[in-house]
């Protein structure tokens, strides 16, 4: 079935799969949006302990799926691990190290003798959930912004042309409030799942009312990287010969010329809006699911049209001809198929995971259940 | 290749190695305990018996500490693939990002989604659905070591793959070759089963301790029954595969063979060392400076082993390095003239291809097809002894692993024994043996990864690519940083998590069951 589609058709699809893992990442960063929230919003030990095991049910498929997409990322367009991993290595330590605190605070903040006290184990949910967000939004801005890096024509070996090893990006401020809208999304989504999953009112009446604030900010920024990015020139590339170059409104032309993922946007933007406001306004728990899907489908288009229609995904402006394409980047079309058949069980594993989500999900978390004999963070 | 810096490549090395060892200190109990709660969940649920679901859950909650580190090693390790050895990442990552996609999608998820039932399922979901859910955890671990262990299997033996002069890379021709690699799958069950192995001796350590103290002397009983069984077989199983991972080690990697042995100079009928002191060697000819003191050996061994014949000729390093024209091994100076040959030809069927010369390019391509195969060598200049790993290091490691291995068989032998005849409560040594296990598993397991591979050196893919070569151009000094901030917190995490597990062993069960 795969093998009859062209290299072109597998990569278009890959890029689609990656921006998918993308997607879904930044909509499940709901729980770091959520960790930081910890320490001042509960009023009570008990509150912050309801906090933390909502979200810690949830904290290990966010980063799983940060593992699966840089294992996808991996197979399908290895040139991308190689230059940007490779180069950019600040930027990638800083979100590692982040990860790597969150991932032993929840299990360790509660349990006795943890040597580092519960309140550090809370402030590496904060910091997890501050840096992760922010830094990888910006890394995603330089999506559109370019990096400094260069590729050698015989090998494909590639160099990083800053001295900052990606630390640079953040003197974009494109950069930046693409990581600051991020930031403040999953703050949002944060506290619609705490409305979705915590059968606490005190703790839902006061999501709702943090809305508002963090929704301001978001905007502010979101709009303000839209909008840059419909007017600025972008990385073309021509698929015959290879050769990058700037064109100006190339994003604005990708919408035009897909009006399907211009659709997606639209919807995407329209639903995240919506579900904010439906947020504010009541204690509803499915405010949660309309501002997640806008997320998805959001994210999911800024993604395609940061790759499809002959644009570069990873573009350099040290080495404009350097800048990775799709089609310069990836794996062969073999690799490409073989995965394509393991994306198969793609549908399989959303399943599962819906199953159980909703069969852990019926009844929301309330104090009581802390006190049951199961694990707690 | 121009200008490589050393220290680079040590630091960078340095951090890999750290980072894998701190893997390894948890993901081998994850390995092995899933399936000693999923067997003691079961029986819970078949028998009804309370006692069961307290043993099934104190396992758990040690297993929970445990796991979140493992976690937070693993996926720095994946990402270490792309920071630290990016042209790596470029020249085999067709090959080799494959199985870490698949382990995502196929294993990491099952293992994710089903902990969370696991754990906080007890009375959300039926029975059956939380057993089926422990069992799902098992399973996806055990998945995720099958795939990752393809990947590393592959750089050992590199298999269904050519080279790609167009990408300057190699890409995957076969897909069931890489999979199916006799590396690849003999390092899963020697892997997994050293695993479980580890396991059964936390389970028996820790439950000796509680037999030592009086305390839960019921769980701690079945524990050790059901422990020793799964650890007598899993042991008996790691010591089958590490033959045949040797007997692998000796097909395709040579070099590493005679480094794990501290074999010099090759012969036929070889010995086989059970042990032996290597000291500096009066007379360095032989292409190493090291000497064995007070050996003991089997002879012809060696060669039965690794070839399955007494007579066949094991190489030594010596004969590796300098050839041996009586076997037909070449040697390694040749090999690094046909590799240079190979990377000149592929730079100049590039620069061919580009003025448009196809009939050059054409020919250039056909030196290169023909030197392909030592490709790797021509990294490497006229210091032949460069390709010689650290052999004291590969040979302490391969015989300690092995010397406890032979332990832990008599070992679990001894403890299911003592708990049929329900004696194991009175024999105090076996109790203190039992908790010895621990630490000796343990050690076995990263000496295991130690033979495995420092003996590769210098290759990151064997005669494919030099670890050197692979590493990615940033300032050593960056990576320095990361090393030490790295070995902090991963070594602050470790305290946290021994002063943790400790506390909760002490605490117990919780008493009840229900
Ligand atoms: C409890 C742990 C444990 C024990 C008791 C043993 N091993 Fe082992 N061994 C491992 C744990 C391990 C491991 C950690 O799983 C390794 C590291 C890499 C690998 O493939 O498995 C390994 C590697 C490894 C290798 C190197 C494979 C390679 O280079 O690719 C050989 C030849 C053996 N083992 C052989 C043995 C033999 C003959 C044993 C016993 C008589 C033995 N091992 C006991
Ligand atoms: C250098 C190679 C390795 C890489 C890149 C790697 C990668 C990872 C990653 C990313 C995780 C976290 C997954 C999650 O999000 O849940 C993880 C955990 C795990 N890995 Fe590894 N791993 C490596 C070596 C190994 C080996 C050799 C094994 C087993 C033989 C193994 C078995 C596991 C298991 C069982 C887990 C679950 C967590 C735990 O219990 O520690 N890994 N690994
Ligand atoms: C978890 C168990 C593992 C341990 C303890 C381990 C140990 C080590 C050590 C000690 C080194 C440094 C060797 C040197 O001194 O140069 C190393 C390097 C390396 N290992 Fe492993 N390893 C493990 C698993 C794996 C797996 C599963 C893979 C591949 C999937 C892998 C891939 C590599 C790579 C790419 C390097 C860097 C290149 C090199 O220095 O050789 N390792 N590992």
């Amino acid at each position: 079935m795969f093998e009859n589609l062209s290299l072109l058709a597998l990569q278009q699809y890959w890029w689609f799969i990656v921006s998918l893992l993308a997607a879904l990442l930044v909509f499940l960063m709901f729980v770091q949006g959520g960790q930081t929230f910890l320490f001042n919003f509960a009023k009570s030990d008990e509150e912050k302990s309801l906090m933390v095991n909502t979200l810690g049910r949830k904290w290990e498929l966010t980063f799983t799926t940060l593992v699966t997409f840089g294992g996808a990322f991996f197979a399908s367009f290895p040139l991308f691990y190689s230059t940007s991993f490779g180069g950019a290595y600040w930027v990638w330590m800083a979100i590692l190290f982040s990860f790597i605190i969150q991932a032993v605070a929840y299990e360790f903040r509660s349990k006795p003798k943890n040597f580092f006290g519960a309140k550090t184990y809370e402030a590496f949910l904060f910091a997890n959930g501050l840096l992760g967000t922010i830094l990888i939004g910006t890394a995603v801005g330089t999506f559109f912004t370019g990096s400094n890096f260069s590729v050698d024509t015989v090998t494909n070996f590639s160099q990083w042309e800053h001295p900052a090893f990606g630390l640079e990006a953040v003197l974009n401020f494109r950069n930046v409030a693409l990581g600051l809208a991020v930031f403040f999304l999953a703050r949002i989504l944060g506290l619609q799942f705490f409305i979705n999953s915590i059968d606490d009112c005190m703790i839902v009446d006061r999501s709702r009312k943090s809305i508002f604030a963090n929704a301001l900010p978001f905007l502010i920024f979101f709009l303000y990287f839209a909008i840059t990015l419909l007017i600025q020139p972008g990385y073309a590339y021509d698929s015959e010969t290879g050769v990058v170059s700037m064109e100006s409104f190339k994003y604005l032309h990708n919408f035009l010329a897909m009006p399907i993922v211009a659709a997606l946007f639209l919807i995407g933007v329209v639903a995240v809006l919506g579900g904010i406001v439906w947020g504010m306004m009541d204690n509803n728990r499915y405010s949660f699911w309309a501002t997640a899907g806008g997320t998805v489908f959001t994210v999911l288009a800024l993604f395609l049209v940061a790759g499809l229609n002959n644009t570069s995904f990873y573009p350099s402006n040290f080495d404009l001809q350097s800048s990775l394409t799709i089609e310069n980047s990836s794996s062969s079309k073999y690799t490409l198929t073989v995965m394509s058949y393991v994306s198969l069980l793609v549908p399989f594993v959303v399943a599962y995971i819906y199953y159980v989500w909703r069969s852990m999900g019926k009844k929301r978390i309330d104090k009581d259940e802390l006190n049951e004999d199961i694990h707690i963070y | 290749m121009e200008n490589i810096d050393f220290s680079l490549v040590d630091w960078s090395r340095a951090q890999f190695a750290l980072t894998a060892y701190y893997h390894w200190l948890f993901v081998p109990l994850t390995l092995g305990i899933t399936w000693i709660m999923a067997i003691m969940e079961t029986i819970y649920v078949k028998t009804g018996n309370p006692e069961w679901k307290k043993a099934t859950k104190f396992w758990m909650t040690l297993f929970g500490v445990n796991f979140a580190i493992g976690v937070s090693t693993g996926i720095i390790l994946e990402f270490e693939f792309g920071t630290n050895w990016s042209n790596y990442s470029w020249f085999v990552g067709d090959i080799f990002g494959a199985p870490l996609a698949i382990e995502g999608i196929m294993a990491f998820f099952m293992e994710t989604v089903f902990i969370a039932v696991m754990f906080f399922g007890w009375n959300r979901v039926s029975k059956k659905f939380h057993l089926t859910s422990t069992w799902l955890v098992a399973i996806g671990s055990n998945l995720s070591a099958l795939w990752i262990l393809v990947a590393n299997g592959w750089m050992q033996n590199p298999a269904g793959m050519a080279f790609n002069l167009d990408t300057a890379r190699n890409e995957m021709l076969n897909f069931w070759e890489v999979f199916l690699n006799p590396v690849a799958i003999n390092k899963f069950l020697h892997t997994i089963f050293s695993s479980y192995v580890y396991a059964a001796a936390f389970v028996i350590g820790v439950s000796s301790w509680f037999l030592i103290k009086k305390r839960h002397v019921l769980m701690a009983k079945k524990s050790i029954l059901i422990a020793s069984v799964f650890g007598l077989l899993g042991a008996l199983a790691t010591v089958g595969t590490g033959d045949g991972s040797a007997y692998q080690v000796a097909q395709h990697q040579p070099m590493k063979l005679a480094a794990m042995e501290g074999l010099y100079e090759g012969s036929e009928r070889a010995d086989l060392v059970v042990f032996s002191f290597l000291k500096k060697a009066d007379n360095p000819e032989n292409r190493g400076d090291k000497e064995h003191v007070m050996k003991i050996q089997f002879p012809g061994l060696l060669s039965y082993l690794a070839y399955r014949d007494f007579d066949a000729f094991v190489p030594g390093v010596k004969d590796l390095i300098d050839g041996n024209p009586g076997q037909g091994i070449p040697p390694v100076s040749e090999k690094i003239e046909k590799g240079k040959l190979a990377i000149a030809a592929l730079s100049d069927y590039k620069a061919h291809k580009d003025a448009g010369d196809v009939a050059a390019a054409e020919e250039a391509r056909q030196v290169f097809d023909a030197n392909f195969e030592y490709f790797g060598y021509g990294y490497f200049d006229d210091d032949v002894n460069a390709l010689i790993p650290n052999v004291p290091v590969t040979f302490y490691s391969f015989h300690i692993m092995v010397g406890i291995g032979f332990i832990l068989v008599a070992f679990f032998v001894a403890s299911l024994i003592m708990t049929l005849t329900n004696r194991i409560a009175r024999k105090r040594w076996l109790l203190i043996a039992g908790i010895v296990m621990i630490p000796l598993a343990f050690l076995a397991g990263q000496m295991g990864w130690t033979v495995a591979e420092m003996g590769r050196q210098p290759w990151v893919i064997q005669d494919v690519m030099p670890t050197m070569v692979a590493v990615s151009r940033i300032n050593a000094g960056a990576v320095k940083l990361t090393f030490v901030l790295f070995a902090l917190i991963f070594t602050g995490l470790l305290v946290a998590e021994i002063g943790i597990m400790l506390k909760q062993i002490k605490l117990g069960p919780k008493e009840g069951g229900e």
